[in-house]
């Protein structure tokens, strides 16, 4: 299958500080690619080229002529003096409030249409951000850190509705983790950055790869989860009056955070 | 009979309309200090203007403009953090000011004029400036609304979606600059950014989207002109501080009774 965007080699310094040397990457369309790695291991860097944000200093990039991305940033911070609703917000992606409300729907948080932003918890923050890249009708999603701020309980949530998105769209979607229990099971490839690719493939190969170890430890379990009931996410995070109420007796006990 | 105060009510509801919009701007992108570090240039521009023999709004303008530009050039560098390069501009140009006004042989200056404003002295033709001014950037504001926004939401995001950051983001600067050059007849180098957050300050407690803000950031402005006149008549004031208290007794009781309520 034709690449969505294809990466040969590419390298990136800062004040001649190599922070990427020949990296090779690849997203074809349904599937879900996954960069991780430790902290200034370049994940950011590299997404930013991807995105185009930043220009590599070697190597080639090949983007397929009918790309369209979708991008979820790392983290929105929001001035609380900038008085911004969810609608609002959603209105930079597109102009059309029927479009926005089933975006909000498809993520789950419709009942949050004229929340205040900067009130939203890190759940629905990450949701609100997912419905915004969404509604560019992407073929390749590009989630920085996508659940940051959440959860384990939602964290496992979201990871469920980026791999139905990704069945529904068949689009590509690379991510950037550095959480790794939850993301190997939520992912087909694993590309294991450290300034080079460590190593890549599906989680199985790549948890057992030496380079892998020797970064992570061999201590990282692969995280299957099997799931023994759901969810209602909107019993779950609603009370009476419309607003957001934290795990009202939800049946695992821990705060769910969506 | 009353003519230089109608002609100062205009040429301060002039400045009251854009200050909405651009002190909204101001505020979420924690611009204010960009604001005096241009006031503070103004300064300078008065004294290029009287050694030039040229307009004071015109080398006021051209001043601001300048180190608008000097900043954005600044802004690329990393060596110095943004707000060091605005203390240096700021108090350097403030200084500088002073210091050529005093030079300059036969210029009679009336210091207090210039850093607290002298709008009563205000001409036709200054108000004429300060209208044009004002409706070009009002204009160009409501052409690059959706792009500022986008981008005091996150740069990188609308950098995705098409925005022409590169592009926005300096205009921003320049349209700032030509504010902060027709405001200084109004209430004076000191006190242009006052006049530019205060009312967008006060507005945020009753709005609810962004353009609510802009819109009722310019409402408030021209309240505070139109009562900070009054006052200045009745008490024998000074213009611009009057203005200005008018603007901050408005956030005071606004925030007194907005925070009594939560």
């Amino acid at each position: 299958m034709a690449a969505l965007i294809e990466l040969n080699g590419v390298g990136k310094s800062f004040a001649s500080r190599a922070v990427l040397q020949a990296v090779d990457l690849n997203v074809v369309p349904g599937r879900i690619v996954t960069l991780i790695g430790p902290n200034g291991a370049g994940k950011t860097t590299l997404v930013k080229i991807v995105l185009g944000l930043l220009q590599a200093d070697s190597g080639s990039i090949q983007r397929s002529a009918d790309l369209r991305v979708g991008y979820m940033p790392q983290k929105l911070h929001i001035d609380p003096t900038l008085p911004l609703q969810v609608d609002r917000f959603l209105r930079f992606a597109s102009s059309d409030p029927a479009a926005n409300l089933a975006a909000l729907q498809r993520v789950g948080i419709a009942h949050l249409l004229k929340q205040t932003v900067s009130a939203l918890s890190g759940g629905e923050m990450q949701r609100m951000l997912l419905a915004r890249a969404l509604l560019r009708k992407p073929n390749l999603l590009v989630l920085d850190e996508p659940v940051q701020g959440v959860d384990v309980t939602g964290q496992e949530a979201l990871y469920q509705l980026i791999g139905e998105l990704r069945d529904e769209l068949n689009c590509g979607i690379l991510m950037v983790s550095h959480d790794l229990h939850l993301v190997m099971a939520a992912t087909d490839e694993v590309v294991c950055l450290n300034q080079h690719v460590c190593c890549h493939g599906t989680p199985q190969q790549v948890s057992v790869d030496p380079e892998f170890v020797a970064l992570f430890g061999g201590k990282t379990a692969l995280y299957t989860h099997h799931h023994d009931h759901e969810h209602d996410l909107h019993s779950e995070v609603l009370n009476s009056s419309g607003q957001t109420a934290n795990s009202t007796g939800s049946p695992c006990g821990g705060p769910t955070d969506v | 009979m009353y003519d230089f105060l109608y002609l100062a009510l205009l040429g301060g509801l002039g400045v009251a309309l854009v200050a909405g919009p651009m002190g909204s701007l101001v505020v979420w992108q924690r611009m204010a200090y960009f604001g005096d570090t241009l006031a503070h240039g103004a300064l300078l521009g008065i004294a290029l203007g009287m050694w030039l023999t040229w307009s004071s709004t015109l080398a006021v303008i051209a001043v601001c403009l300048a180190i608008a530009g000097l900043l954005i050039v600044f802004e690329r560098q990393r060596l110095l953090a943004t707000d060091t390069v605005l203390g240096i501009l700021s108090h350097g140009s403030l200084a500088l000011g002073l210091v050529a006004l005093t030079l300059i042989p036969g210029a009679r200056t009336d210091m207090e004029a210039l850093l607290f404003g002298d709008i009563l002295t205000v001409t036709v033709a200054e108000v004429a400036v300060v209208w044009l001014m004002a409706a070009s950037v009002l204009l160009v504001l409501w052409r690059l609304w959706p792009a500022l926004l986008a981008i005091t939401v996150h740069e990188d995001l609308a950098r995705v979606e098409g925005v022409a950051v590169d592009r926005v983001k300096p205009m921003l600067k320049l349209l700032l600059a030509l504010v902060v050059a027709i405001s200084m007849k109004v209430v004076g180098v000191l006190l242009i950014t006052a006049l530019l957050i205060i009312p967008a300050a006060t507005a945020r407690h009753f709005a609810k989207t962004p353009e609510q803000m802009a819109v009722l950031a310019s409402v408030i402005a021209v309240f505070s002109v139109c009562s900070g006149l009054a006052s200045s008549w009745w008490l024998n004031t000074p213009v611009g501080p009057s203005i200005v208290v008018c603007a901050s007794l408005f956030f005071v009781l606004v925030f007194a009774v907005y925070n009594r309520r939560v």
